[in-house]
């Protein structure tokens, strides 16, 4: 066996266990890179609470999180739903629904670029349509993070694959057996199809907070974190700091505050979702 | 809301059902999708007519529907003036081998997963899965002050060389695969006297195309679409990659981005993953199909 997985067991020594290892180090010291790394205690950790780009950049990743991530499961989830049942053309619309999926990070963001400039752009041409004057979207710093908001939803496609998935796997059987019972459309969604397919949702939920926590191309190439630090991203204030200000010993406390945020948080829902989500057959995890 | 089943076992009940009947909820389920699928495709659309405008008709607005003049021209000139053709090859070479080395060494490890339950085997198992959820910033300082002491700044390694080691997503996704072979082929290959790797390269590889193949696709489309990982390690621009070099377009270096000629760009960068899309449609929905439901 151990000859089987010697590559993945000398990838994860060398790729994983000791970057992790060694970024903790890292974040007790201070250290550019060039020089050796000098041991500074819990100075980093100190900083970090009385930094103001620290707490704007949680701020801005936290209300990107709790914002973005259940309306795009929602959309997902409602698309799913629509595709599921008979309806024509349906194999249109689900791949219609998945093709901006496949338009993935700069060419997407460069194409939202365009669609958000207030001059010459789709967006506020289509807001018109219905009598609204739209906002200068990425060039003010009340609009940019909704702005990131609303280009998130246009990927729900990739999410709602995932939960036609789990819808065809909702057996025919029990809803029959709920419609024979007399339970409506919502009551069999509510207490069949929802508890059904709830490890999906769980999976989604686990890996959508995962990805929003790590946002890094849309801030790169659309923002650069602006305007006035509106869109200043957890994973862009550690890539700043790292390798625009070279202060790798504050950016490996960065880190690992994201690493125990990210398994703190993947904890919370597994344990909270223990009950709620059921999967079949009881105790498989 | 409704979920109706599809024909399934019990598809002979509809035999006896009457058709099915159109009503308000259908109808305006089917509304809300003409409106959704329209307000998605809509960006798509402009992406393509934007980029076949000339550089006059991008100011206008409102934008128009279809180029007044088709300037196919674009497609070519883009090859000529930002350095695109060498972009494209760069990220397909490294593509490429990402996918030759996460097929190798991923196909090994899964396969050690899946048929061995020696001593130490569940803990290493769990130890891969957490790495799963390990996320890249936090360990990429350290792997950046590795690769720069190994001199490999500014090469394609620290983008290639990793993959060579196996990803947890990927093995996860084989070991899934190879589990559900039966033993039977195995005892039979050991009785022939076939040695583990040759079982390895004969029996199960050969029956995993399936799996083979989306492990590629993810492998490759993950390649494709990165930012981070080569804008720390790509310094020189003859070595961009694709995500590199667009993502400059944005910057000061241009006052007014050349918005049609990154339409262009985005439009050249979406056709392997479409084109991959398309070859492997169904085996794609299923390798995320697997994955997706744990």
């Amino acid at each position: 066996m151990y000859l089987f997985i010697a590559p993945w067991l000398i990838g994860f020594l060398v790729f994983a266990l000791y970057p992790i290892l060694s970024s903790l180090y890292y974040s007790f010291t201070d250290y550019d890179i060039i020089h050796p790394p000098k041991y500074v205690g819990l100075a980093n950790y100190q900083e970090m609470f009385h930094n103001d780009l620290f707490w704007k950049s949680v701020v801005v990743t936290l209300r990107y999180t709790f914002i973005s991530v259940p309306i795009q499961l929602l959309l997902a989830l409602g698309f799913a739903l629509l595709l599921n049942q008979k309806i024509p053309f349906r194999g249109f619309f689900r791949t219609a629904m998945y093709f901006p999926s496949m338009v993935s990070g700069v060419a997407m963001s460069l194409l939202w670029y365009w669609i958000f400039n207030p001059s010459i752009g789709l967006f506020n041409y289509v807001l018109s349509w219905f009598g609204i004057s739209g906002p200068s979207w990425l060039m003010s710093p009340d609009y940019a993070l909704y702005a990131l908001m609303i280009m998130s939803f246009w990927t729900a496609g990739s999410g709602m694959i995932l939960f036609l998935a789990g819808l065809q796997g909702v057996p025919s059987s029990l809803v029959e057996a709920a419609k024979l019972d007399g339970a409506g459309r919502f009551r069999i969604f509510l207490n069949v199809t929802l508890p059904m397919i709830s490890p999906v949702l769980l999976f989604q939920l686990i890996m959508g907070v995962i990805d929003s926590f790590q946002v890094f191309t849309q801030a790169y190439v659309m923002t650069q974190g602006g305007p006035n630090y509106s869109t200043w991203f957890y994973v862009y204030n550690l890539y700043t700091s790292a390798f625009k200000e070279y202060r790798a010993g504050y950016s490996s406390a960065l880190a690992w505050v994201l690493l125990i945020v990210v398994m703190l948080f993947t904890g919370l829902i597994m344990k909270f979702s223990n009950r709620y989500v059921h999967y079949e057959g009881g105790g498989r995890k | 809301m409704s979920t109706i089943p599809a024909a399934g076992p019990n598809a002979s009940s509809s035999l006896t059902k009457p058709r099915r009947k159109i009503d308000a909820v259908s109808i305006a389920s089917f509304i809300a999708l003409v409106v959704t699928t329209f307000l998605m495709l809509l960006p798509l659309f402009f992406m393509v007519s934007t980029s076949l405008k000339s550089k006059k008709e991008l100011l206008k607005f409102p934008p128009t529907f279809l180029p007044e003049t088709w300037q196919w021209s674009n497609y070519k000139d883009i090859f000529e003036t930002l350095n695109f053709g060498q972009m494209y090859a760069n990220s397909l070479i490294i593509g490429i081998l990402t996918v030759v080395g996460t097929l190798l060494s991923s196909a090994l490890a899964a396969y050690g997963f899946a048929r061995y339950r020696g001593k130490g085997s569940n803990l290493w198992f769990m130890l891969m899965l957490s790495t799963m959820m390990l996320p890249y910033p936090a360990i990429m300082i350290p792997q950046f002050i590795l690769f720069s002491k190994l001199n490999w700044i500014d090469t394609f390694l620290p983008l290639i060389v990793p993959a060579f080691f196996g990803s947890a997503y990927n093995i996860f996704l084989l070991r899934q695969f190879f589990s559900t072979l039966p033993d039977e082929l195995f005892d039979a290959g050991r009785i022939d006297g076939c040695s583990e790797f040759r079982m390895w390269r004969q029996i199960a590889l050969p029956l995993s195309g399936p799996a083979l193949a989306t492990v590629a696709i993810f492998a490759f489309i993950y390649s494709w679409n990165d930012l981070l990982t080569p804008v720390l390690y790509l310094s020189s621009s003859d070595k961009f990659t694709l995500p590199v070099g667009m993502s400059s377009f944005t910057s000061s270096r241009f006052r007014i981005p050349p918005w049609h000629l990154l339409m262009v760009a985005s439009v050249l960068a979406m056709l392997p993953i479409v084109t991959l899309f398309a070859i492997a449609q169904k085996r794609f929905v299923e390798g995320i199909v697997l994955t997706g439901i744990k």
